[in-house]
């Protein structure tokens, strides 16, 4: 493994932090603590850190509905995450929001988003701003393989590729668009083939390997950042719960052979022998990292409980920016 | 103020003032660099800004609204242009989804000082995708502002306004209207967004007209002047907000209230601003208040059809005087 101790231990401690939010938002689903929809990321965590593992505190990404992992891989935090799925005014979107809509300026997640595809296009004018700019900042679009039928991924990548912009997109392939077996909607067996179609490089990685995502996003973000153009990264990974929530629906579209043997192929678990295999972390050490940050998620569910709904008044504030107007 | 310039020229004005004043204003579009825009709206500002500042891009309205919603959400003020209106609806997600509320669901934390420009309204036998007026569409998104001009010093000053506007803007250019001329000062002003303009005092009926018809509604509003008819036009030049005071107060002196548009009448905007007036001036009508608007068709082809299709002088008329015909209280 060529990277640094330190890099395997910020990797992990991403998708531990992704792998315990998820699942305690899962549970509190499950006893009806939170509203509306939730889609979850388990089994993707390679991903998310991976590329923000790669990225800058200043580079910014966009999201998907499945955006909850993007944010905390980006340096979100629990308790203002967990306030927004309860719908509590102290929630990054003071509650306006709520897990499909949940984001972050101040860490650079300029939003999960409810309509596939759309935030490839914000992330093209995030990259445009950044290269108007001269700042060297690069943003990086999450989306799904449904996505990438959409006409905004291709309106996004081609305007990207022809107006030079340092933006990377990154595929999240789990083989399904909501409950529909990916081909079954494309004839391609790998999205990156579309990348050919924008003439910009494209590469697949194992999504289930968080260093083959850090180096992939690595390379793409390092082209961005010279200048270079948009690269299209294909991750192939999976979800371990359905499309949306924790339960198991009773729709037989995936065999339970199959999610068994993803599972076997676990980001984090696999992960974790290998850096204790390579001498430079130690199953201790592993063990305080899930401790603390069971420790976190708890506070943070007890800082939402606590934390005050928004008041009426709220419904129709921030709708506009208000300016004053000097005449 | 003697100086006179056309619409289209007062438009580029604003643009290229602010972007001399602003180095954080760029624009982006269809044909809008090298060539200046289909109607001529961007000429010359790419040989002045070169192409950083004045981007030509793909045929990608989605995009187009993309790039100008993610550059305003990082600081910039962007002016993206929609060639023509009938075209916002191949980015309707982008626009509606997107940046009307991206504000809104992440809690006020962004901030959209986007500009989308697009030409609108029928007349050049354009048919029925390059003519339509959709502004009831965009007025009923909450997030959004609409800015619908009818002369060149209200283009200049609105367009001023909107690229300092700190909320996603639609400016609609009207493309019957561009070589309109009129006087227009040479330095910047801004029209404040949200304040309608009486442009003929009356006592007997309100006329609220925007775009051409506001032009329209104040001809025909002179011609009835010489049969002793004192009509009141407002044009109210943002249609989002609206400036529902400016429009009340009027028919609470004339009692009465016409409305002029070009879009179709069913669920058009000239409906809100009825309903508006019954709410707040109930008591002081003397008459329903009359809509004149395109009848419930897509817009024609033919110029056989289409002078039918949009109001016209004398339909206008007629429905002025039938909102004169019933007896006042």
């Amino acid at each position: 493994m060529n990277i640094s101790t330190e890099v395997q231990l910020d990797l992990h401690l991403r998708m531990v932090r992704i792998r315990l939010f998820e699942e305690a938002a899962g549970k509190l689903a499950e006893s009806n603590r939170l509203p509306g929809f939730l889609h979850l990321y388990v089994g993707q965590e390679a991903v998310a850190a991976g590329v923000c593992g790669a990225l800058t505190d200043d580079d910014q990404i966009t999201s998907t509905h499945r955006g909850h992992g993007h944010l905390v891989a980006k340096g979100g935090e629990f308790d203002r995450m967990m306030a927004e799925l309860m719908g509590k005014s102290t929630g990054y979107c003071k509650g306006k929001g709520g897990s499909m809509h949940i984001s972050s300026l101040e860490v650079g997640m300029l939003g999960a988003n409810g309509i596939v595809g759309a935030g490839s296009p914000i992330a093209v004018g995030a990259g445009f701003a950044n290269k108007y700019r001269g700042q060297g900042r690069v943003s990086a679009a999450f989306f799904g393989d449904g996505a990438t039928n959409i006409g905004a991924f291709h309106e996004a990548v081609n305007m990207a590729a022809a107006l030079q912009l340092p933006t990377v997109f990154v595929c999240e392939n789990n083989e399904y668009g909501e409950f529909t077996r990916r081909d079954q909607t494309m004839k391609v067996d790998d999205i990156v083939d579309r990348a050919a179609g924008y003439g910009i490089p494209g590469v697949i990685v194992d999504g289930m390997d968080v260093v083959a995502v850090h180096q992939a996003a690595s390379e793409a973000v390092e082209r961005a950042r010279r200048g270079e153009g948009p690269s299209l990264i294909e991750a192939k990974t999976y979800r371990f719960y359905n499309h949306h929530g924790v339960q198991n629906l009773g729709l037989k579209y995936r065999t339970d052979d199959e999610v068994a043997t993803w599972k076997e192929r676990d980001p984090i678990f696999t992960f974790e022998e290998r850096i204790v295999d390579a001498g430079g972390v130690t199953r201790e050490q592993i063990e305080q990292v899930w401790a603390d940050q069971r420790a976190a998620i708890d506070a943070a569910i007890e800082f939402a409980e606590e934390s005050p709904l928004p008041h009426a008044d709220q419904v129709t504030e921030d709708v506009y920016t208000l300016r004053e107007v000097v005449s | 103020m003697t100086r006179k310039l056309a619409y289209v020229q007062a438009f580029n004005e604003a643009v290229r003032q602010e972007m001399q004043a602003d180095p954080d204003v760029f624009c982006a579009g269809e044909d809008i660099g090298a060539f200046g825009g289909v109607f001529g709206t961007y000429a010359g500002l790419q040989s002045e800004f070169g192409e950083q500042r004045v981007v030509d891009t793909p045929i990608s309205e989605q995009a187009i609204i993309g790039l100008g919603l993610g550059a305003a959400v990082n600081g910039l003020r962007p002016i993206v242009d929609i060639m023509f209106m009938d075209f916002i609806a191949v980015a309707f997600d982008q626009i509606i989804n997107q940046a009307a509320k991206i504000k809104y669901m992440f809690g006020g934390a962004a901030t959209v000082p986007l500009t989308i420009t697009t030409g609108g309204g029928g007349g050049l036998s354009a048919a029925a995708q390059h003519s339509q007026s959709l502004e009831a569409l965009l007025c009923h998104i909450p997030g959004l502002k609409v800015v619908h001009p009818s002369t060149p010093y209200d283009m200049k000053g609105l367009m001023t306004a909107c690229i300092r506007e700190d909320n996603p803007t639609i400016m609609v250019k009207h493309k019957r209207l561009l070589g309109m001329k009129g006087e227009v000062p040479e330095e910047q002003y801004e029209i404040p967004l949200g304040t309608a303009k009486v442009t003929r005092e009356g006592s007997d009926v309100t006329v609220v007209a925007w775009g051409r018809m506001a032009n329209e509604a104040l001809d025909v509003a002179e011609r009835l002047a010489a049969d002793g008819i004192e009509v009141e036009v407002i044009d109210p030049r943002t249609l989002q907000p609206l400036d529902v005071e400016t429009i009340v107060e009027s028919v609470r002196k004339t009692n009465r209230a016409v409305i002029v548009h070009e879009a179709v009448r069913f669920g058009g905007l000239g409906a809100e601003v009825a309903a508006q007036i019954q709410e707040h001036a109930f008591d002081h009508l003397d008459a329903p208040v009359g809509r004149v608007a395109a009848p419930f068709s897509p817009v024609p082809f033919s110029p056989a059809l289409e002078q039918h299709y949009l109001p016209s002088a004398e339909r206008i008329t007629d429905g002025i005087r039938q909102a004169l015909a019933r007896p006042g209280l």
